[in-house]
């Protein structure tokens, strides 16, 4: 596989594997997060939106 | 003088244009976003050959360096888009200014982080007072300033212009990162990439890296534009335009 010779060998990185998996592991969460963070935004403000709007137009 | 800019960007400083041309380009680049990251972490981690003195922790190179990179792009893009904002009183300018400063934070985290992990089993410490890694601690910092300074006002006119003020005055630590491995003796590395000489490293290794640097840009640009796109909605709540969109959904 690439530039291992097995799978047990890939994830352990020879004596690197915390350091790896570690780095790679906080680059996704972040990169989750940053997802996440504007998906809930983005639904709130909707929300908001929507029912402010509802609000106005039962007011007129 | 007299040049003209092409007419998308001018149209790119209205709100509703921006608003209708990002949601075309978002799926495009969501997708090169995806499809470069996969791609190069795989390359990165399976079939890129191990580093003869650092062996796998070199690894980490394919999220540190694009990490690096990006958080020192997205500071200049901040402070671009605000001077353009304060400048020429483009209100669309400061939307894309706030919309960087959060991705920008959380991406100078990773830079630090994912630094911090390989100075361990290289340099044999997580973290040293040397002039890069300090100042991309200032990067970190600055971003945090210019979040904490915009939550800082209640009138968002105030907000953009002290956020601008306070971005321009940060981009002189700029080219303090980039120059601090040249002007001081660091223990980091120089500059994998440059514009004018060949990577010091075999292709095996840094095409996988480019693929990711781009990989990172785009994801940058999806994040950068969802948030841009929120902030025109809640801005431009009162137009009609924003509302028949609510409306529709």
């Amino acid at each position: 596989m690439g530039d291992f010779a097995s799978f047990a060998e890939f994830l352990q990185m020879g004596k690197h594997g915390l350091y790896v998996w570690l780095s790679y592991g906080l680059a996704l969460l972040i990169f989750i997060y940053n997802i996440g963070a504007v998906t809930l935004l983005k639904r709130a403000f909707f929300s908001k939106a929507k029912r402010q709007l509802r609000r106005e137009e039962n007011a007129l | 003088m007299s040049f003209k800019l092409p007419q998308w960007f001018y149209q790119l400083a209205s709100p509703r244009w921006f608003y209708n041309f990002t949601g075309k380009l978002l799926p495009w680049f969501s997708v090169a976003a995806f499809i470069l990251l996969i791609t190069g972490s795989i390359w990165g981690l399976v079939y890129a050959p191990a580093d003869y003195q650092q062996g796998n922790s070199f690894r980490i190179i394919y999220v540190h360096v694009p990490a690096s990179i990006l958080a020192q792009s997205c500071y200049m893009l901040m402070a671009l888009a605000g001077a353009i904002g304060l400048i020429w009183k483009i209100k669309m300018a400061h939307i894309v200014a706030q919309s960087c400063a959060t991705f920008g934070a959380s991406i100078a985290v990773v830079s630090l982080a994912t630094g911090a992990i390989w100075g361990k089993p290289t340099w044999g410490a997580w973290w040293v007072w040397d002039a890069r890694l300090t100042s991309m601690l200032v990067l970190l910092f600055l971003y945090m300033g210019v979040i904490a300074l915009r939550g800082a006002f209640e009138n968002t006119q105030s907000a953009d212009k002290a956020a601008a003020v306070l971005s321009l005055v940060g981009l002189v630590n700029i080219p303090i990162i980039k120059y601090s491995v040249e002007w001081w003796n660091t223990l980091h590395q120089p500059a994998t990439f440059t514009v004018t000489e060949k990577p010091a490293m075999p292709p095996e290794m840094w095409i996988p890296l480019l693929i990711m640097v781009l990989g990172f840009y785009c994801f940058f640009s999806v994040i950068l534009m969802q948030r841009a796109r929120l902030e025109v909605l809640q801005r431009e709540m009162k137009t009609s335009w924003v509302q028949v969109l609510i409306k529709s959904l």
